[in-house]
């Protein structure tokens, strides 16, 4: 797993107070780890700041599962 | 009831009428108190003064010019590192009127206006909020005016921005609610203060006349209210409007 990786799950972890081995790639914040919508606004906005990155409305949209959020940080770092 | 004790509460506009008895009332409640307006030596003045009965300890000073945005959304930070403990209780009382019909409003006497009485809140809010929501706890209180609510001639500036306060207090009471941090609005009337004392004797006169308990209010009659709103007790409160104008407009 990529260092990118390794630091989403642990603000996951942290954020939202669930059991690692449940933040699986596929895990959806809402569905799977118990986040409500203000959960994934404060998430993004953990996202933002741990990674210098931004994150705009309408990607944040998008975000919705582990994975997604990975993904998303990668190619900005990539970029 | 109602005590704070241990608290951190940070009161803008202290050095005004109504903000020095608000930060009075809370510091007696039990609260560490920050002090915030433009004029440092006036609110240190202020500090001395509500610390002669005891617990100087718990008063802090920070000065901010809430009109410069980045002013405005350092001071929670700068607040929370002079107390030494994060943000509990914000009290948005800082506000400064341009009064004059509309037809002779000049666009900086509205921008002014709607940048101090309305948008720095705001920021403070927005600042304040991130906290409180990780915490799960806290307690923002906003002033607005009855005038938000009845309109006033000459004050279309400040009454949009005090509408807009209240519209704004609701919008984020519902933001805030699943977290257990509450978003609350005091309406006071017409209280002697600076601000008030500049309307000419014939107006206060016939402002007195509708007001059903006879007298213009005192910042002691307004203090309370945020007392309330601020404590545990008002844990099942939030998104309101509490008018406290002598009976004046009952809504």
């Amino acid at each position: 797993m990529s260092e990118i990786a390794d630091k989403v799950k642990k603000i996951v972890v942290e954020h939202l107070g669930v059991d690692e081995s449940k933040v699986t790639p596929d895990a959806s914040f809402i569905d799977d780890l118990g986040a409500d919508s203000l959960d994934t606004v404060e998430l993004v906005m953990a996202f933002e700041e741990a990674f210098s990155v931004e994150i705009p409305e309408d990607a944040a949209e998008k975000i919705t599962t582990v994975k997604d959020a990975i993904d998303y940080i990668e190619k900005q770092k990539a970029a | 009831m109602f005590r704070l004790d241990g608290k951190v509460a940070l009161v803008t506009g202290a050095s005004g009428g109504i903000g020095r008895e608000i930060a009075r009332a809370l510091h007696a409640q039990g609260a560490v108190v920050v002090l915030s307006g433009t004029r440092q030596g006036v609110l240190e003045d202020v500090a001395a003064s509500i610390g002669e009965q005891g617990g100087a300890e718990r008063l802090h000073v920070c000065a901010a010019d809430l009109s410069d945005a980045a002013a405005a959304d350092a001071l929670i930070a700068s607040a929370e590192e002079k107390a030494g403990a994060p943000l509990a209780i914000l009290v948005n009382n800082a506000g400064l009127t341009r009064d004059t019909l509309a037809i002779r409003m000049k666009d900086d006497d509205w921008q002014r206006v709607l940048d101090v009485d309305l948008a720095a809140p705001f920021r403070l809010c927005r600042a304040a909020l991130k906290g409180m929501l990780r915490r799960r706890a806290g307690r923002i209180v906003n002033i607005a005016s009855v005038v938000g609510v009845t309109g006033n001639a000459g004050q279309a500036n400040y009454a949009a921005a005090k509408a807009g306060m209240i519209g704004m207090g609701k919008s984020l009471a519902q933001e805030a609610g699943s977290r257990g941090v509450t978003v609350n609005t005091v309406a006071p009337g017409f209280v002697q203060t600076a601000m008030t004392d500049v309307l000419p004797d014939a107006q206060k006169e016939k402002l007195v006349g509708s007001i059903p308990l006879g007298r213009m209010g005192q910042p002691q009659d307004i203090a309370p209210a945020v007392v309330y709103l601020a404590s545990d007790e008002a844990g099942w409160v939030t998104g309101a409007t509490l008018h406290v104008n002598g009976g004046m407009a009952m809504v």
